[in-house]
């Protein structure tokens, strides 16, 4: 599914240049939900943008379900993520003046559906985060477990073809975490390929592989025994 | 890009957004309303000095007679000069390429009476362009004609103020009045622009009047229109010919400034026009100036907008905005708030000075109005220009890289 070959990534800061990424290879296959695990600095938030389209890459191959990421402009580059990818950040990144289920369809919005198809699709993946009573509420109305439930519909709403994940348990209580864990692990279990972003040791394990960044490189990359989050919920 | 959903999307952005959407329009609103009320007053302002000036014809000298002050080619200084009927049928002849009409006037005051009413006005002797000349409006019966001229008809024409003194509501066609001793037939009644002072006169025919002082042939004044169309230039030239004429006709020195006198109407115009123009300018700056604080209103605001959005954008274009959906959005958002807020601006503008009409006529404003076309093209401007003001932030908007935009707290 992700293919990546040497990628490189570093950043000018004034006449300094930062190297965040120093030749990363690895690739991620269908299905698969893998951690990446890093201390603050480590790149790993720079590489899910890279595998995201939200930045570019200095040098360095990216396939991504068999189509070569590379020379995008900020078009293509949207399309793209509108077909492939569905993200979920850690400050939710909900529209404060939607709803929940508009905020759900906005997806398929760009992607140019009809409004009633929209709604009807965006209601059915709010049921399946369990919010289909609140799908008429503000962000504001809702619970940082809600409303990452919501962005979580949100992105999985188009029909992607990788989860990108980015601290999303970041805000969260412990508790709250798990069920977010547990809803991604359900979502996995129908076949989704899912990266999350964290440093947080038991989130991690509650994937089924976890990739060691460090200062730029991969140092580890391991498969995991998957600790089912049901159990803490 | 104009679609129903995005439409629907756009209202769903603005409604939702209430306090922003109302900051926004009302700005422009404002703005424009105050372009339209300010040029209103301008053109009110136009009004006024145009009633101040325009109820006599502008194309019109007056010829006026005095002493002499030098002595020229044998006659002593001091000497009266007076005009007589051949000078004015020597203007008529001499200068008919220029002239479009021409009239005598002899003014005298008198005693007037109608039954038990009596009262003092000025009667003016003329010829029937001395109409065109004041402009003189009748309101019923009709203005001295050549008939009474050559006739000598004892027919007078008696102003509006003049009828209600005399005749009270009563009928005055056709009845008789007594002027300083002679019963004269009213035959119109007139008004006048110029105020309670000219429909107070009484017009007769100026051959009946010498024929009353002796069978003269002398006139107080001449009055001369000349063509528009030979315009300013023609006109001072005209002026000149025509002081030289009666100069020489009536043994003047050129240098004489007391002999004979030419009041030149076009002269004075040119000065109120000018006036007028200036005013115009005044008008049309102010009016400028608030369109451009309406523009830089609105371009604060759209500024604002966008960055309050960034967020909202970057998320948007995370979920697959492409730049063009982003600028298209913020564009149409605000084209569609300034043109409906800038109409409603316009037309209450509008209201607002067709309510006034002439109640601040004691400020020099009478009847403030403004173009429809330059309230709607001002409107269009602001429009352009909000576009614009949108467009630009809009656009820097869209090149933020997503990830950038996300992060904005």
């Amino acid at each position: 599914m992700i293919e990546i070959k040497d990628l490189h990534k570093s950043y000018k800061m004034g006449s300094n240049s930062l190297h965040v990424l120093k030749g990363i290879n690895f690739s991620v296959k269908d299905g698969e939900l893998v951690a990446i695990m890093g201390s603050s600095g480590s790149g790993k938030s720079t590489l899910l943008n890279i595998l995201g389209m939200l930045d570019e890459a200095d040098s360095g191959e990216y396939t991504l379900d068999g189509v070569p990421i590379k020379n995008l402009n900020e078009t293509k580059a949207a399309n793209y993520r509108n077909k492939f990818l569905g993200f979920i950040f850690q400050s939710f990144n909900l529209i404060n003046y939607k709803t929940a289920l508009e905020n759900v369809a906005l997806p398929l919005y760009y992607q140019r559906m009809g409004r009633k198809q929209r709604q009807e699709k965006s209601l059915k993946y709010l049921e399946q985060v369990g919010l289909k009573e609140w799908s008429h509420h503000l962000p504001s109305e809702l619970s940082g477990g809600q409303k990452q439930r919501v962005a979580v519909a949100r992105a999985m709403v188009g029909e992607p073809k990788v989860l990108l994940a980015d601290e999303l348990t970041g805000a969260l209580d412990s508790t709250t975490s798990y069920e977010v864990m547990d809803l991604i692990q359900k979502i996995n279990d129908q076949g989704n390929t899912i990266l999350v972003v964290t440093h947080e040791d038991d989130i991690a394990h509650m994937c089924k592989r976890i990739v060691h960044l460090r200062d730029g490189v991969i140092v580890k990359d391991e498969k995991v025994k998957q600790v089912r989050a049901s159990a803490y919920v | 890009m104009f679609s129903r959903d995005t439409w629907r999307e756009i209202f769903d952005t603005l409604r939702k957004n209430k306090l922003r959407t109302f900051l926004s329009g009302f700005t422009v609103s404002l703005g424009i309303l105050i372009f339209v009320v300010l040029f209103g007053f301008g053109n009110g302002l136009i009004n006024t000095f145009d009633d101040f000036f325009g109820d006599d014809a502008t194309n019109v000298f007056y010829l006026f007679a005095g002493r002499t002050t030098m002595p020229y080619k044998g006659y002593k200084s001091n000497r009266r000069i007076e005009f007589e009927n051949d000078d004015l049928s020597d203007i008529n002849k001499n200068f008919a390429l220029f002239l479009e009409y021409s009239t005598p006037r002899i003014s005298r005051g008198g005693l007037v009476k109608y039954k038990e009413e009596s009262n003092n006005y000025t009667t003016r002797a003329v010829g029937p362009a001395h109409q065109y000349a004041e402009k003189t409006i009748m309101m019923k019966g009709r203005y001295l004609n050549k008939e009474d001229i050559k006739n000598k008809t004892k027919y007078v024409v008696i102003g509006r103020l003049v009828e209600e003194d005399l005749f009270g509501g009563s009928n005055s066609i056709g009845e008789y009045i007594d002027v300083a001793g002679s019963a004269f037939k009213v035959i119109g009644v007139f008004q006048d622009d110029g105020g309670d002072r000219e429909e107070r006169y009484i017009y007769m025919p100026y051959t009946t009047r010498q024929l009353i002082e002796k069978n003269t042939d002398k006139l107080d004044q001449i009055i001369v229109a000349f063509k528009p169309e030979i315009g300013y230039a023609g006109a001072m030239a005209f002026e000149k010919s025509l002081d030289k004429f009666l100069r020489e006709k009536k043994y003047i020195s050129p240098q004489d400034q007391n002999g004979i006198f030419i009041r030149n109407v076009a002269d004075q115009l040119k000065q109120n026009q000018q006036f007028a123009r200036v005013l115009q300018l005044i008008v049309a700056f102010v009016a400028f100036g608030t369109i451009v604080a309406g523009i830089i209103g609105i371009s604060n605001i759209m500024v604002f907008v966008v960055k309050e959005r960034t967020k909202e954008l970057g998320i948007r274009k995370a979920l697959g905005a492409t730049p063009r959906s982003v600028i298209g959005t913020i564009l149409l958002e605000s084209i569609f708030i300034t043109t409906i807020s800038g109409f409603v601006g316009m037309l209450i503008g509008i209201g607002v000075l067709s309510s006034l009409g002439e109640k601040l006529k004691d400020f020099f404003i009478t009847n403030p109005s403004i173009n429809l076309g330059t309230a709607i093209f001002a409107t269009i401007i602001l429009i352009i220009f909000g576009g614009i003001a949108g467009y630009i932030p809009a656009r820097r908007a869209a090149r933020i890289k997503p990830i950038v935009a996300l992060r904005d707290e």
